[in-house]
């Protein structure tokens, strides 16, 4: 039996080294004459952001996992691990790598991190396109009673029950109709769309040959964010490979369904995301939307009936095929079935890609797999869910559980899953400001609310943050964030206030803090801090000292550092450097 | 400075028969010119029989397209969620600072063009820093600072 040796080489994986990890070993095991017993697989990253990521396989120690790998490591991995059969202890992943993995139920993300995303062998040896084989062989009927008794709601942010949708596009009138995967993933702050389409491209093109089949579609395209040049490759290369093994083309498994897919790339415009907005754009227009209805399983691209679902959602096709409805709508809640991936990233210790099963509360997620926050005395303050879109919760709502309604609730949206973990050195003004700095610089521009409504509620914020803030100001937020909640035309729109409502609902204190006290709790507003060293709290660590870049701080040991305003250049490295709070 | 048009010809005979492909031609005219040069707009224009205005349209709309040549390395400070919480305003402000240009901008030697990317998906190893392909992660001030430097002395400036 052969040794496998896993290496992580997703765009995470490889800006951390990976490639010159995999090379090393390819010279070490020559070096050594042990190329034919062991076969390195470069697979996706498996969400945990501790790369370079390797996993030793062997028969008798079974798996080993190694993390943040050198290339000088490998030497001593090979000649103690594969020669004498004792794993290198002082570099395998510990306890935070078994909590990260234990909390969660790995559907999606099942192939991701295990498999060869450029080998359409490794993937169909891992139980791929059998699916596809089975629904060739059922009614298109069927195949969308399935989805539907399964469960599935579209991962992309809204919830709209994915085999009702497919049911509206198969009745549409039309001869010809189109299959579109939304892979224009722009929420700052999620990224597990991409995660899937580098580490299991063909899990996508399988849910969307799946729908073609059941809508009576012979042509899809996969929307991909310019941003992403190594998925595009990826998916170009799975494109290829499907073709030659007759799984895409004309005459899948020389049955009577043909199916093909392209893929387009956007060209930045956060707008696309929105499913008409992103039709115009695969049509070689500026991407604005439209209103709906028509909606697009009615008059889609150029007109014709277009099925529009999510990376995630369609990932999540192949396995309720093979394992059935009833399998899928066992997990999760009463109307939220199935698992949802979120992107756990900010001021947590561990942060990367974790799959749970909807219901799981956000506490639990943070301090199960997320290993909960980074510096033990620093504490939680809010956490933000569903990017631009969504809102920042309180830490008093970590109990509510993971679904689209109890999450609308609050005022936050699931949206595509996005998770940032604050402390109290996040403003939550600041926060609110700066996603609305986000929307309206990719506002379209088409409609009123969101062009000129968003616009003002930014000029507010900026006076607040900026120590000009006036008490009516806060009454102006509510009502010009409702107004353009209601009346704009997009979703970008609808939703675009909701990181404001959210603070001020949650965190009014600090909206007052800023606006009556001309202070910023946190520190973070530049106009509002004094960069002075308050000496009750300072520690006299010197850290901010060491931070700082243009040599503003004076500071001996066991002294209170002072700061040269003459040098500073208000850039608050020493803010961010300080555990104490005591730079204000 | 004269523009060569060759290719652009080239690239419209290759896109001009298959429909809705203005974005991918000019896609295809950035990769090749670096930006996309106004004779090339109206090479395009004239060739597809299209105003001038409609191509501007698209190529102001999307943030990708650059209508001024770029620098030889272009910095991109990502401002997504998880690196403006983890400190990557401060990198971008420090940056503009230092280079003494604003984002969307080249240095006067040519050699960086500063921009911000709202997000590029590498969200754990916040703040982010990608110069040309090269990510950069859990970047702080110092770190860019020493970036910056050695680009420049390569450069040998």
């Amino acid at each position: 039996m052969k040794f496998k040796i896993l290496i992580c080489m997703g765009t995470s994986g490889i800006s951390a080294g990976a490639e010159e990890v995999a090379k090393a070993f390819e010279t070490e095991l020559k070096r050594k004459n042990l190329m034919d017993k062991c076969k390195i697989v470069r697979v996706g990253d498996r969400g945990l952001f501790r790369d370079p990521l390797v996993d030793i396989i062997t028969p008798e120690l079974g798996r080993v996992t190694y993390e943040y790998t050198k290339p000088e490591d490998v030497p001593q991995i090979v000649e103690e691990h594969l020669l004498q059969g004792k794993p290198v202890e002082r570099l395998r992943a510990g306890k935070d790598y078994e909590q990260f993995f234990s909390g969660q139920m790995r559907i999606v993300l099942s192939n991701c991190g295990e498999i060869d995303p450029e080998d359409i062998d490794d993937y169909i040896a891992h139980g791929g396109y059998d699916a596809l084989k089975k629904v060739l062989f059922s009614a298109p009927e069927k195949v969308i009673d399935e989805i539907e008794k399964s469960g599935l709601r579209g991962r992309g942010g809204a919830g709209f029950p994915t085999g009702l949708k497919w049911r509206f596009c198969k009745e549409a009138k039309g001869d010809v109709k189109y299959v579109v995967c939304n892979a224009d993933e722009g929420d700052p702050g999620a990224f597990m769309d991409r995660s899937i389409l580098e580490g299991d491209p063909h899990s996508v093109l399988e849910g969307m040959i799946i729908a073609g089949y059941a809508i009576g579609a012979t042509k899809g395209f996969i929307y991909c964010r310019a941003e992403y040049p190594l998925a595009v490759k990826r998916l170009n290369i799975a494109i290829s490979q499907a073709r030659e093994k007759g799984l895409l083309g004309d005459n899948i498994l020389n049955g009577s369904f043909s199916f093909d897919i392209t893929i387009v790339q956007g060209a930045g415009a956060f707008v696309c995301g929105e499913e008409t907005a992103l039709l115009a754009s695969i049509e070689g227009r500026r991407g604005t939307p439209r209103p709906r209805p028509p909606f697009p399983a009615q008059k889609g691209l150029w007109g014709k009936p277009t099925l529009i679902n999510n990376v995630e959602t369609f990932a999540n096709i192949r396995h309720i095929i093979v394992k059935g409805a009833e399998w899928f709508s066992s997990i999760g809640t009463e109307k939220s079935k199935g698992t949802k991936v979120f992107a756990l990233a900010g001021k947590v210790k561990n942060t990367g890609l974790v799959e749970v099963p909807m219901g799981t509360t956000i506490r639990e997620l943070i301090y199960g797999p997320g290993g909960g926050m980074k510096k033990k005395r620093v504490k939680l303050k809010g956490v933000q869910i569903g990017g631009p879109s969504g809102g920042c919760l309180p830490e008093s709502l970590l109990d509510i559980p993971i679904d689209y309604e109890s999450i609308n609730q609050t005022g936050a949206i699931m949206g595509s899953g996005g998770m940032i973990v604050m402390d109290e050195k996040t403003c939550m003004v600041d926060i609110a400001k700066f996603f609305l700095n986000f929307t309206v610089a990719e506002s379209c521009g088409k409609c009123l609310p969101c062009r000129i409504g968003l616009k003002r509620m930014l000029e507010v914020l900026e006076e607040i943050t900026e120590g000009r803030g006036k008490e009516e100001h806060i009454s102006f937020l509510q009502e010009m964030g409702n107004t353009v909640k209601a009346t704009a035309l997009c979703g970008l729109g609808n939703t675009a206030p909701n990181p404001v409502l959210t603070t001020l609902k949650y965190f009014p204190d600090e909206y007052e803090a800023h606006i009556r006290d001309k202070i910023c709790p946190s520190h973070v507003c530049t106009e509002l801090v004094k960069f002075e060293v308050v000496e009750e709290k300072c520690v006299k660590c010197g850290l901010c000292y060491k931070a700082c870049p243009t040599g503003a701080i004076e500071w001996k040991k066991k002294e209170y550092p002072r700061i040269n305003k003459e040098k500073c250049i208000k850039c608050k490295a020493c803010i961010g450097a300080c555990d104490y709070g005591a730079i204000q | 400075m004269k523009i060569d048009l060759s290719n652009t010809r080239k690239i419209i005979r290759q896109y001009s028969e298959k429909k809705g492909l203005l974005i991918p031609l000019l896609q295809e005219i950035q990769a090749t010119y670096g930006y996309v040069p106004k004779e090339s707009v109206e090479l395009i224009a004239k060739e597809l029989s299209i105003f001038p205005v409609e191509i501007y349209g698209i190529l102001t709309f999307y943030a990708q397209f650059y209508l001024t040549p770029r620098g030889k390395h272009t910095i991109k400070v990502c401002q997504g969620t998880a690196c403006h919480v983890m400190g990557g305003k401060e990198i971008l402000d420090y940056l503009s600072n230092k280079l003494g240009i604003s984002e969307g901008e080249t240095t006067k030697d040519g050699v960086f063009s500063l921009e911000r990317v709202a997000c590029l998906g590498c969200c754990g190893m916040a703040p982010v820093v990608v110069i040309d392909n090269n990510f950069y992660g859990r970047c702080t001030i110092q770190k860019v600072d020493a970036l910056i430097e050695k680009y420049y002395s390569e450069e040998g400036k």
